[in-house]
């Protein structure tokens, strides 16, 4: 793979997260006014507007919402990977973030766990593997 | 909405611009303005009429007072919302609750687009979808907006209800039998559901031929007072009731991939016109592919809920069935110039005043135009309806 993946560099709301991957850690904010989850990073809370944030640790293990198998790459970065399924995974713990699992595709309800493609600049990469 | 609008304004002008090519090689201002008056024309208006503006396509920044330069006039009622393909149903809706408040008479809605001239110049990428949460949150993963999107729920609403392949293929092949009826849709050839599943993928579960084209083209509406309507060149369409909703922009931030909210403006713009899907003689449900039109008869009460896949299974979309639907042969087949919603309200508007030859749909007194805009984020959903529906 010579071409990199494009990810911007960390925003002020997602510093934490990305410090996180590079101990390959998958972390999201609790709020501390309502204790839910929130993602993706952000400085107020979009379920009861609280302005506590507090990062946790996630298990990594959720569950497939919803699969596409892309058969073009739509990055130069993933041209050997065609094709490829964009996910929608359901962590455990109660949030959904878009992923990718390479090689054969899941399908909805299928057992993922995360795993990490590493990023030029130390960061890395949260996809998802079948368990 | 608050106001109750229901007949106070009515769509009095239409006019749209396509091409056989798909290409239509002009400045957007001279396109905007060529539309502006056929739309005019078709009223029996004149821009010394028009009080009111609504775009957001074409400007730099301030997309209608831009606009209302260009064209001369001194707009006191203007709308630049942006929710996509929901746009022009929200414009309707604004400009009838103006017109009802007194703070507009004759409000001129316009879109302009021409992608196939962007693509000549080399843009790709995410595009209009480039915002810095999609930049770091989805695009690392490959997605191409907004295929990839439609894609998931599409593959979501097959796994949770069984909606099969064929039965999304049908709404397809539906479409283009209304195209073949349409001597100005871009794509006139008959297909079979076997066409559909043959085309290819780009994005599963979606085929090639579920997927709307990219067309460059325009489209005007001309919006007015009831009692100002009735005195013009062509039989009113009367806005009976007229709502929005917006759930969401990122598709990983959508609820439920199966419901839109289509499903908050549906039900409220029905309960603005005193009306039930049963009402309903003809709808033009936006349909940048198919996946759209399957969650939109859902959402607005069509079908109940999982059940749009048999709904639509039999033909019931097509010319001689139980619903029409995308009578012009849709963003499928008649023009897609990366926002349909105003070529929606054109449709039901000629439909309802029995201008649409081969493809017109029998006495039509009711009509729904339901645009959807983003990634299934936003919508707008009007109704309207003919003198005889007052």
């Amino acid at each position: 793979m010579t071409d990199t993946l494009p990810v911007p560099p960390p925003s002020r709301a997602s510093s934490p997260f990305w410090d996180a991957t590079r101990r390959r850690e998958l972390t999201v904010q609790r709020c501390e006014s309502c204790a839910r989850l929130v993602w993706y990073p952000r400085f107020v809370c979009p379920h009861c507007g609280g302005s506590s944030l507090q990062w946790e640790k996630l298990s990594g293990d959720g569950v497939v919402y919803a699969v596409s198998v892309h058969h073009r790459a739509a990055l130069p970065a993933l041209a050997d990977k065609v094709p490829y399924s964009v996910v929608l995974v359901d962590l455990d713990e109660g949030v959904r973030m878009m992923s990718n699992v390479f090689g054969p595709p899941p399908t909805v309800g299928d057992r993922v766990t995360v795993t990490w493609v590493p990023l030029e600049d130390g960061r890395n990469l949260a996809v998802f593997e079948t368990k | 909405m608050t106001t109750d609008i229901r007949g106070a304004a009515a769509v009095v002008g239409v006019a749209d611009e396509v091409s056989p090519t798909g290409v239509i090689d002009v400045p957007l201002r001279e396109l905007e303005a060529r539309v502006i008056t056929a739309a005019l024309a078709d009223a029996g208006l004149s821009l010394r009429d028009v009080d009111g503006l609504c775009t957001c396509t074409g400007g730099a920044l301030m997309h209608s007072v831009e606009l209302a330069e260009y064209l001369g006039i001194t707009p006191r009622f203007t709308d630049a919302t942006q929710t996509g393909g929901a746009s022009y149903g929200l414009y309707v809706e604004h400009a009838a609750a103006a017109i009802a408040a007194g703070e507009a008479e004759t409000v001129v809605i316009v879109y302009a687009s021409t992608p196939r001239a962007a693509r000549k110049r080399g843009e790709k990428g995410l595009g209009v979808f480039a915002t810095p949460e999609r930049l770091e949150w989805e695009n690392p993963f490959g997605v191409m907006l907004p295929i990839s999107a439609y894609a998931l729920a599409a593959n979501r609403h097959m796994a949770t209800f069984g909606t099969t392949a064929a039965q999304l293929a049908q709404i397809a092949v539906d479409t283009r039998r209304w195209a073949v009826m349409n001597p100005r849709a871009h794509l006139r050839e008959t297909i079979t559901v076997n066409d559909v599943l043959d085309s290819g993928f780009i994005a599963e579960p979606l085929h090639k031929l579920e997927c709307c084209l990219v067309t460059d083209g325009a489209a005007a509406l001309v919006v007015t007072s009831a009692e100002r309507a009735r005195d013009l060149a062509k039989p009113p369409a009367f806005v009976l009731g007229a709502a929005s909703a917006a759930s969401h922009a990122m598709i990983s931030q959508m609820p439920d991939l199966t419901v839109t909210p289509g499903g908050l403006s549906g039900p409220a713009a029905f309960r603005a016109a005193g009306l039930t899907p049963a009402d309903i003689d003809v709808v033009e449900l936006y349909d940048s592919f198919t996946i759209t039109v399957l969650l939109a008869l859902e959402d607005l009460g069509f079908c109940p809920k999982g059940e749009g896949g048999p709904f639509v299974a039999d033909g019931a979309l097509g010319p001689g069935g139980t619903l029409p639907g995308q009578t012009s042969g849709g963003g499928l087949a008649y023009t897609h110039p990366g926002a349909f919603g105003a070529f929606l309200l054109v449709e039901a508007t000629r439909q309802l005043r029995g201008e649409c030859g081969e493809r017109q749909v029998p006495e039509t007194k009711t009509a729904v135009a339901h645009g959807t805009g983003g990634v299934l984020s936003a919508t707008s959903t009007v109704i309207l309806g003919t003198e005889a529906t007052l």
